[in-house]
């Protein structure tokens, strides 16, 4: 039989094309016109090449603020991962404590980003945040405006406090898709808490741990508003992680072509990274 | 090896279990004799794994004792009692090779790496993967995978019984007889305690040398594949073994004749006295299809292959009848029963028959 080729389908694709076009193909292009280009105001604008690009590469600035938030999406994901994993594993897997403690893990993720930020600023102080304030009182001295290292602390309790429940969560789902069956298996072949765990949990979750491990590296490398809530970055540029950077150059400078060089490297390395890891840790399963 | 009392045990998935229907197990009580191969046989939700799980530790009696070999192992572990059972869906360690399932069972315990690789090489052969030993456990088709969950249960040879849930249920049904006359041979070589539970009769008939029917949380027969096809204690074992399974029909009981509707059977004996609901229960090989005897009009003839099976209708109740593949139904076709294969029941279980 003879294919019938009907050309009228793509009529219907057609207003997904506009919206993304719209959404994300034009933006995109306004901000790479924007990086090969100067401007002194008046919607005058001159070639600059890759003028912006050289600039930004070879500025420390940038460097510092890239490895900052190398270093505090390594922090993070070393402690929420083991964390996340940690508490999913000792989530009750029936009767009432599971709504309890699911409705627990899921209150963090919904507090919007900007009132996190808010409330760990508050939180945190040391006249009348309740940490800030006992911690003081214990005799540690703390005050994450003026140090550097009390700032780093702050930022990185709340990123734990609002994203591990994600982790808990996704491990959670992988862990009660585990027919009882396999429990049964290792208790008649005499399988310790860690071979249960090394053997049938943790391959178990594999798959849902690269999901989590993704998120929250992207998440954690893009993070803006809740450091910029708390320290805007500061003490001196100790917090000024890439975005707050950009958005310091792009709105608080008024660079554009700077800014818009910017964006579309850092676009570049969190394509990469995400890259990266999702080709290790699924090579990885492949192998085996 | 070791023999098992299972000591009046009784079970509830219930906190407080009030009435006997709140017991999945309402109470068994038997002895699993050393090196015996037992099946449990029964429907869906009759308690048999309930009952193997209590026996392999994975589950607590709400009340009753477990004795092996005369000791009290009913607070002991799984691990602590030394059992190896296979579950009815595979299960295996995915990260692990083929090599590795089969030795996990045994590293857990400390068995010396030299016997480990003895052993595990032996349980290869046998199971025939010895090809696949290096391989990922997770590539495997389901068959292979059931059959590394089968090693991992015959890998230890020190264990007290070795139990088996439905285990070829995922299995195709070349493999299913190949595996089932495998461990049939192992039982015979080793002389494992072996606990089979179906629901498949020809697996328990095949595999086991006494079969234990369970109904309804107890045990209603327990005896040899000839014993509970000649005389059922229970009409729930008439109906429920044998394809297709044994007629039942009510009758009143007068001496040594039995009388249904207008026909009056002759039976080989005088039944003892029983109370309650008479009934006649005749398996479909007993009943003789011919000219001469009680009329009945058939309704279908299926062909199953080896035989027939004859539906009909005598005095308005269905019966069956078996007729061998050559045989031809009469025109006007009439049966008799054989005085051999006639049992009677009363209140569903079996009465003796006086001469």
């Amino acid at each position: 039989m003879e294919k019938t080729w009907n050309n009228k389908a793509w009529f219907l694709v057609l207003p997904v094309l506009v919206l993304v076009a719209f959404s994300a193909v034009i933006p995109l292009m306004t901000v790479v016109n924007y990086s090969v280009q100067d401007t002194f105001g008046n919607n005058v604008f001159f070639w600059a090449g890759t003028e912006w690009f050289e600039e930004l590469l070879s500025s420390s600035r940038f460097w510092e603020a890239m490895v900052r938030n190398l270093i505090f999406s390594f922090i993070i994901l070393t402690i929420q991962v083991p964390l996340g994993i940690f508490i999913a594993l000792n989530m009750p897997k029936k009767g009432w404590g599971v709504p309890v403690c699911l409705v627990l893990m899921a209150l963090p993720l919904l507090i919007p980003w900007n009132v996190v930020g808010t409330i760990w600023q508050v939180f945190g102080r040391n006249d009348i945040g309740l940490l800030g304030y006992y911690v003081n009182a214990l005799g540690i001295d703390f005050n994450y405006v003026q140090d550097p290292f009390d700032a780093w602390v702050t930022i990185i309790i709340m990123d734990v406090w609002h994203w591990t429940s994600l982790v808990v969560l996704l491990c959670y789902a992988g862990l009660v898709s585990i027919p009882d069956a396999f429990y049964q298996a290792a208790k008649i072949d005499g399988a310790s808490r860690w071979a249960v765990f090394r053997y049938i949990q943790l391959p178990k979750m594999q798959r849902v741990l690269l999901i989590a491990v993704l998120l929250r590296f992207m998440d954690s490398f893009m993070i803006y508003t809740e450091p910029f809530v708390v320290t805007g970055g500061g003490p001196g540029n100790s917090t000024t992680f890439l975005s707050i950077d950009l958005v310091k150059t792009a709105l608080g400078q008024f660079d554009l072509g700077p800014a818009a060089a910017m964006s579309l490297v850092y676009f570049l390395i969190i394509l990469l990274l995400s890259w990266v890891f999702y080709t290790v840790m699924t090579n990885y399963d492949a192998e085996r | 090896m070791a023999r098992i009392d299972v000591n009046h045990v009784r079970h509830s998935y219930l906190p407080n279990p009030r009435t006997d229907a709140d017991f999945a197990l309402r109470e068994v009580h038997h002895t699993f004799e050393d090196g015996g191969a037992y099946a449990l046989l029964g429907p869906s939700g009759c308690g048999k794994t309930t009952l193997l799980n209590i026996i392999s530790g994975l589950l607590h009696p709400s009340h009753g004792q477990l004795l092996f070999n005369g000791k009290d192992v009913t607070n002991l572990s799984t691990q602590e009692r030394n059992i190896a059972q296979v579950f009815q869906f595979p299960v295996i360690y995915d990260t692990m090779t083929v090599y590795d399932n089969l030795a996990f069972p045994l590293r857990n315990r400390g068995v010396p790496e030299a016997d480990v690789d003895r052993k595990v090489r032996e349980t290869l052969e046998m199971i025939d993967l010895a090809s696949w030993a290096k391989k990922k456990a997770r590539g495997l088709t389901a068959d292979q995978k059931q059959k590394i969950s089968l090693g991992r249960g015959l890998v230890r040879s020190d264990v007290n019984a070795i139990l088996f849930d439905e285990p070829l249920t995922v299995i195709d049904p070349h493999m299913k007889w190949v595996l089932r006359s495998q461990l049939k041979q192992l039982h015979r070589r080793f002389g494992y305690t072996m606990v089979y539970v179906t629901h498949d009769q020809t697996e328990a008939l095949t595999f086991a040398d006494q079969v234990v029917v369970m109904y309804d949380g107890g045990i209603v027969q327990i005896g040899t594949p000839a014993e509970l096809f000649e005389r059922p204690r229970h009409t729930f074992v008439g109906y429920f073994i044998g394809s297709p399974g044994m007629n039942v029909m009510p009758v009143a009981i007068d001496g040594k004749t039995a009388t249904l509707g207008s026909q009056r059977i002759e039976l080989p004996g005088a039944p003892k006295a029983g109370s309650g609901a008479i009934e006649l229960g005749i398996r479909p090989e007993y009943v003789r299809l011919g000219r001469d005897g009680m009329a009945v009009s058939i309704s279908k003839v299926e062909d199953v292959g080896r035989h027939k099976v004859v539906r009909a209708k005598l005095e308005g109740r269905d019966i069956a009848a078996v007729i061998g593949e050559d045989e031809s139904v009469p025109a006007e076709p009439k049966v008799r029963f054989d005085p051999a294969g006639i049992n009677i029941y009363a209140d569903s279980w079996r009465v003796e028959m006086g001469a």
